[in-house]
């Protein structure tokens, strides 16, 4: 998979939020691809910067938040510096967008197939009545019974499952490259979430659409992802292949993160906790932004903030394996 | 054990919410009136020093129950029993009030963003008038923040000084802040990031050793419930469909609603098994499905289970409610 051209690349991303006392960077020095067809979960705590990360590549950044150094390229060309009007028509066609909430990316006010055949005549070579014929077939395909009669429906006649579907067709039916899902399952019950992941996973492989995955539930990473980046203070703590990465992690924080998943195969006496919390924009500290919680601390992490380094079969942000790196 | 009052005790509990329309639409489109049945006829009860869950999708009743268990909301049906004494009975008598407390789901919507924490921990003491002078109030905050894991100086800050996880520390303070014997935690790790739920989940274990406290724990989180009770209640629209002691339900699940459930959370071991969604969505409780509500998504119905709604029946160390298992026709599947 590492030999095929990246779809999405993003360089050294830098992303700071102007305040009045003073600058807070939210995305320091990001770096990573996507490759066609490939899924990448992005995990970490609220705060970490996967949501800023997501909203960075589909150019939605929060005001006053803006890409401050690095670069955005979707198949070999910059997109992080086009204008309002040129990013507008890379949305949706190139690069679609799953929100959390099924409610708020739907207008209440347009019936779902027309915001189905808009999405689809603004983005493809294609009239009204074709579109609409394609929409009935994405609302099938994602897995709304009676497709023909729904599609006149409004959203609030959908319930939330069946809203989130109607989500993930509208992100779909310009038949994107890249799709951007910022906790596609969280607002769901988990016999839904579970119908949704299936479908994900099912159009990713047969579309080969390549997704950016960001969550904080390791069980649906763990189910959907090929390769997980385990984000971390606003930089990436640790990236590899989600098997490495959940069952062996190499940064002392996501091995932390992974211990402290409660375990549904059994019961421990005492659950694996990180102590303290992540450290607030406004006081990242010095070095490694770990170090204050980390087991393994030692003098260079309070001094130096470390970089990706390979770290077995994983990449890891983490001194203890700069002897490692050097040997190489 | 068996001979003991329970510390609670939900005898047949029912809580149903009038949706009519208004009543003059209603007498033109010549409708009745509806009736949502949260709570529809629950019957649990929890020994004194463990803990109770409640499992289940949303909408499914768990918190109207968790409600209805300190009195928040009055029964249509049935009774709370705590102490061996009826809710209803007991209302208004603060000795009551005081032996229970709640957690709620959200730190940052439960506490009061202007008040320091030092004042939100006392109110409860304060109000049942648990001590007499300011400097033993002082004590008792102090003490009590150090309890959950804060610094006593952390009272002279406020809400928003804290994080997610420290505020739900400062709601487990002020809950025990009355000497209570029983808790109802409604929730109270799901707006945590997870290795912060770690530490509240392990704060809420140690208190209760140390305490002997009585616990009912809503959540819908399975792996979350694992950890913390003795016996564990699954809901589905309204009823328990399920309630069993925590490792027989989980080595054992026998409701096929329970076996959806546990089949429908993602595999974090990645054996790369398919897992089989269970198809379909949570009927509207306004309207159910006849005989028992789950059977329009169940693997197993038949047409006794659209005909008629089972009722718990015992299943090895379990209750369930279920005519597939009670006809043994489960094991086939």
């Amino acid at each position: 998979m590492s030999n095929a051209v990246p779809l999405l690349q993003v360089k050294n991303l830098r992303v700071e939020f102007p305040t009045r006392r003073g600058t807070l960077v939210a995305l320091d020095d990001v770096s990573f691809q996507i490759a066609p067809g490939e899924v990448l979960g992005v995990v970490g705590e609220s705060g970490a910067g996967k949501s800023m990360t997501g909203a960075a590549i589909i150019g939605l950044l929060e005001p006053p938040g803006r890409i401050a150094k690095g670069e955005i390229l979707l198949d070999g060309r910059r997109i992080d510096n086009l204008r309002y009007e040129q990013m507008r028509r890379i949305r949706g066609k190139e690069i679609g967008a799953i929100f959390q909430d099924p409610l708020t990316t739907l207008n209440p006010l347009y019936t779902v197939g027309r915001q189905l055949v808009e999405t689809m005549t603004t983005h493809l070579p294609i009239n009204p009545a074709e579109a609409r014929k394609r929409a009935i077939g994405w609302l099938e395909m994602v897995g709304i019974p009676a497709a023909a009669q729904r599609i006149d429906s409004y959203p609030h006649e959908f319930s939330g499952g069946m809203r989130q579907r109607v989500v993930i067709a509208l992100a779909l039916c310009a038949e994107p490259r890249l799709i951007v899902a910022d906790e596609p399952t969280t607002a769901l019950d988990v016999s839904i979430q579970a119908q949704v992941i299936a479908l994900l996973k099912r159009l990713a492989r047969e579309k080969g659409t390549a997704m950016m995955l960001v969550t904080h539930d390791m069980g649906v990473i763990a189910e959907t992802a090929d390769r997980v980046a385990v984000m971390y203070a606003g930089r990436i703590a640790e990236i590899g292949p989600v098997r490495e990465v959940v069952k062996h992690a190499n940064h002392p924080y996501s091995a932390g993160l992974m211990a402290s998943i409660p375990p549904l195969d059994r019961r421990v006496e005492r659950l694996a906790q990180i102590d303290g919390a992540m450290p607030r924009l406004s006081a990242i500290p010095k070095g490694c932004a770990y170090n204050p919680r980390c087991p393994r601390v030692f003098d260079k992490c309070r001094e130096v903030r470390p970089d990706l380094m390979p770290a077995g079969t994983t990449e890891a942000a983490c001194w203890l394996y700069e002897t490692e790196a050097a040997r190489g | 054990m068996a001979d003991a009052v329970p510390m609670f005790e939900a005898r047949d509990l029912a809580r149903y919410f009038d949706v009519s329309r208004p009543a003059l639409q209603r007498l033109i489109s010549g409708e009745g009136r509806r009736l949502l049945r949260a709570v529809d006829g629950v019957t649990f009860a929890i020994p004194k020093g463990t803990t109770l869950s409640l499992v289940g999708e949303s909408g499914c009743g768990k918190s109207t129950v968790a409600r209805l268990s300190v009195g928040l909301y009055e029964p249509s049906v049935g009774e709370a029993v705590f102490d061996g004494r009826d809710l209803a009975e007991a209302r208004g008598m603060a000795d009551q009030r005081r032996r229970m407390q709640m957690i709620f789901q959200d730190p940052y919507a439960s506490l009061n963003p202007r008040w320091r924490v030092a004042d939100i921990i006392a109110e409860p003491i304060r109000a049942f008038g648990l001590v007499t002078t300011r400097s033993e109030q002082a004590n008792r905050v102090a003490e009590l923040l150090t309890q959950v894991g804060l610094s006593p100086l952390d009272g002279q800050k406020f809400p928003h000084e804290f994080s997610g996880g420290q505020r739900q520390r400062i709601s487990i303070a002020r809950a025990l802040s009355s000497n209570p014997e029983f808790l109802v935690c409604d929730e109270p790790t799901s707006a945590l990031d997870v290795s912060v739920q770690a530490q509240i989940l392990n704060l809420m274990k140690e208190l209760q050793q140390r305490l002997g406290l009585t616990y009912l724990f809503i959540s819908h989180n399975l792996a979350v419930v694992r950890q913390v009770s003795d016996r564990i209640g699954v809901m589905y629209l309204g009823r328990l469909v399920e309630l069993a002691p925590a490792e027989s339900l989980f080595e054992r699940p026998r409701h096929p609603y329970t076996r959806a459930l546990m089949e429908a959370i993602p595999d974090l071991d990645m054996t790369g098994r398919e897992r089989i969604p269970v198809a379909g969505e949570v009927p509207s409780p306004i309207d159910p499905p006849t005989g028992c509500a789950f059977h329009p998504r169940c693997p197993l119905a038949n047409d006794r289970c659209k005909r008629e709604r089972p009722e718990m029946e015992v299943a090895g160390d379990a209750l369930v409610a279920c005519h597939a298992v009670e006809e043994g026709r489960d094991m086939a599947a």
